[in-house]
């Protein structure tokens, strides 16, 4: 786990992807609908000239537009750039050309991936076609990528077209997906390599003693560094609680269980853990507990109670 | 050179509900906005300048609305900004398309929030796997319920406040046609009977998932001046923050909600909250947020705030109502929540609410707050111009 930023330093790779949902409204669903049927349609705007992609609302007068045209599957580059890397999810697994595309009819250019076999062979004014996806469900993937060659017609008149199709496509999934490599910096490496000897180390701010579990290598109130290393608990006091009783998606915990704030022994504010070895509807405010690890664990398990006499709320009342 | 007076002559929301699958997220800002527009009585070519805010963006899944909605907005050819700052987004950015229009850049601005939470996880964009660090055991309710204890046990409030307030804020939605939430049948032993969710909050407690929208047409004094519509003045708005989490934070009533609340009270000379103000939107997302709010921004004193609540003071026929629209609890696209506030505020002092208006209100509060109770945005809006 050990990075170049420092032996002690930790580093992981941190993946953040969701598939999103989009309602695509009157204008996109018709565009997306008629890419499944092999038609590419644009919107007139105001002044007259035709947008491929379309959108709702006139770039130039904000006025909502609906007056949907066919262009031609065929185009002219307006300008490329060579991809000679292509990354995961991008139009072709082999080197191809990022274009503009200015298709027969469309007075805009829509940007897509030309299969070509080298920069070579890529110009801005040559004319392409659509090679459509064989499977097509109503994306912009129905078009595969542009090829070249294109007989066509760059003169062609774009056609008035309503936009109604038999089951329009009114959704899609637009999947998000991130890649980042996460690090937690110098003052927590060191708290979460403590806690693998089950021990609970904090850094207190030189400037109001507070003691930060788990450290964030800087006081936020004082705004000055902390680096004076303090052990704290490993007893604690619940400061406060609730009793959850909805399954949480990803989390193998029975409902109904306590979750806690517990303020460690000598630490300036609560962390949060699961209250067991007690009824759940035993636990209150002030109960003392400890840490019950699990083999193998990065955090307690869960903390259960230490037996000793509830802490008087005055002792406490600054820490919730 | 002394601050141009800010009027809100426009407001336009959408019709709240759980999804809107007939429309973009284009198309939902755009009825916003149009209708916001029509209220005002003025064209796209009348507006000088967009602010938009939503919610964070893995909440939603866009990361660049402002260059998404331009064309759908009018914001071609004119400065469009975007504003950040978790659930108090709407707020703080109704603030800054303000301030624009005090501090004369602009004369006429067009301000908008929204969210479309069913296209979205906002549970999801909370819990992200951050590596070495452990997993919230709870949810966002999990999350706020223990803060919820800590007032109970600081405040000696019977158990039954919150869902008093649940009830309140039902009943009210039912006299709001946009409100998400209508349901004709509540009654109080229904929010009583309840599944406890997180303990202390059941889910009649809990706010709903919504998709909305909500803008505003801020202008000058010269744009009030041919305003077809009483406006709401802005006599004093302020934004506060304070990190998530540091040794000293009270959760119950953070430290940057009373500094923010003091700041728009000093600013519209406001010297008794509770006499003077007649109605308050506040941001109450879980039903004992209010009277934790209603302490924090002054409205009763530390440990009294539930006493309002149970005598009846913030009913819609009470001394001091909150949320008379029903508030985030009957609505709530997360980042329009906060919007959705302050231009219910500028409606009950223009006398525009319609079955959910005070009667006679003057002075409205408009509350937002964010994030791990660390973002706080306030208006006050007032049915005269500010004074000076």
């Amino acid at each position: 786990m050990a990075g170049s930023a420092g032996p002690e330093v930790l580093r992981a790779p941190l993946v953040v992807e969701f598939p999103f949902t989009r309602s695509l409204g009157p204008v996109q669903s018709a565009f997306l609908t008629g890419l499944r049927e092999r038609t590419v349609l644009g919107v007139r705007t105001g002044d007259g000239r035709v947008l491929v992609p379309p959108v709702e609302y006139d770039p130039v007068t904000a006025e909502e537009i609906r007056d949907l045209v066919e262009v031609g599957a065929t185009g002219t580059v307006t300008t490329w750039a060579w991809n000679p890397a292509p990354r995961r999810d991008q139009p072709l697994d082999r080197p191809f050309a990022w274009v503009l595309v200015q298709l027969d009819g469309a007075d805009t250019a829509l940007l897509h991936a030309l299969d070509a076999p080298g920069p070579e062979a890529v110009h801005s004014g040559m004319r392409v076609r659509v090679r459509w996806a064989a499977e097509r469900t109503g994306a912009i993937t129905d078009i595969a990528c542009f090829e070249p060659g294109g007989e066509g017609d760059p003169g062609r008149r774009p056609e008035p077209h309503s936009g109604a199709f038999s089951d329009p496509v009114t959704g899609i999934v637009a999947a998000a997906r991130l890649d980042y490599t996460y690090s937690p910096g110098r003052a927590q490496s060191a708290y979460i390599n403590a806690l693998s000897a089950r021990r609970t180390v904090g850094e207190r701010c030189p400037s109001c003693r507070k003691v930060y579990v788990p450290p964030r290598g800087a006081c936020p109130t004082c705004g000055v560094a902390t680096e004076e290393r303090v052990e704290v608990g490993p007893a604690g006091t619940v400061t406060t609680y609730c009793i959850v009783n909805i399954k949480a998606k990803n989390l193998d915990i029975e409902v109904p269980y306590v979750y806690a704030h517990i303020a460690l022994d000598g630490a300036g504010l609560a962390l949060h853990g699961r209250i067991g070895g007690i009824p759940y509807d035993q636990v209150r405010m002030g109960l003392r507990v400890e840490p019950v690890w699990s083999e193998g664990g990065r955090y307690p398990d869960h903390y259960r109670p230490t037996g000793e006499p509830d802490a008087d709320y005055e002792t406490y009342k600054e820490l919730i | 050179m002394s601050k141009e007076p800010v009027a809100v002559v426009g407001v336009g929301q959408t019709k709240h509900v759980a999804a809107r699958h007939d429309v973009s997220i284009a198309g939902l800002v755009r009825e916003a906005a149009q209708r916001a527009l029509d209220e005002a009585e003025l064209t796209w070519a009348d507006i000088d300048a967009v602010v938009i805010g939503k919610a964070p963006d893995f909440f939603e899944g866009v990361m660049m609305p402002e260059l998404y909605l331009a064309d759908a907005l009018g914001a071609v050819g004119k400065p469009m900004l975007r504003v950040h700052t978790a659930g108090s987004v709407g707020g703080s950015t109704a603030l800054v398309a303000a301030n624009l229009v005090a501090a004369r850049v602009h004369r006429t601005v067009l301000t908008l929030a929204f969210e479309k939470q069913s296209e979205s996880n906002a549970m999801w964009g909370l819990s992200l796997p951050i590596p070495f660090t452990q997993p919230l055991l709870a949810g966002a309710g999990g999350f706020f319920a223990p803060h919820v204890r800590a007032y109970m046990r600081r405040t000696g409030a019977p158990d039954t406040v919150g869902s008093l307030v649940a009830y309140k804020d039902r009943r009210n939605a039912l006299k709001n046609p946009y409100a998400h939430l209508h349901e004709h049948d509540i009654t109080l032993e229904k929010v009583q009977a309840s599944p406890m969710l997180w303990d202390p909050i059941r889910y009649s407690e809990t706010c709903p998932s919504s998709d909305g929208a909500c803008a505003m047409i801020l202008t000058d004094r010269a744009g009030a001046a041919r305003s077809p519509r009483p406006a709401a003045w802005v006599h004093g708005g302020a934004m506060r923050s304070e990190p998530t989490l540091f040794a000293g934070k009270d959760f119950v009533s953070p430290q940057a909600g009373k500094d923010c609340a003091a700041d728009v009270y000093r600013q519209a000379q406001i010297a008794d909250p509770r006499r003077e103000i007649d109605a308050v939107e506040m941001y109450v997302p879980f039903s004992w947020y209010e009277p934790m709010w209603l302490e924090n921004l002054g409205f009763a004193a530390e440990g009294e705030g539930w006493k309002l609540t149970e005598s009846g003071v913030t009913e819609l026929d009470g001394d001091l109502p909150v949320n008379p629209s029903g508030g985030v609890l009957s609505t709530n696209p997360i980042g329009a929540s906060g919007m959705i506030r302050f231009a219910e505020a500028a409606l009950q002092v223009r006398g525009l609410a319609g079955e959910h208006q005070v009667e006679g209100a003057r002075k409205a509060l408009g509350h937002a707050y964010g994030g791990g109770s660390q973002f706080f945005a306030m208006w006050l809006v007032g049915a005269e111009p500010p004074a000076g």
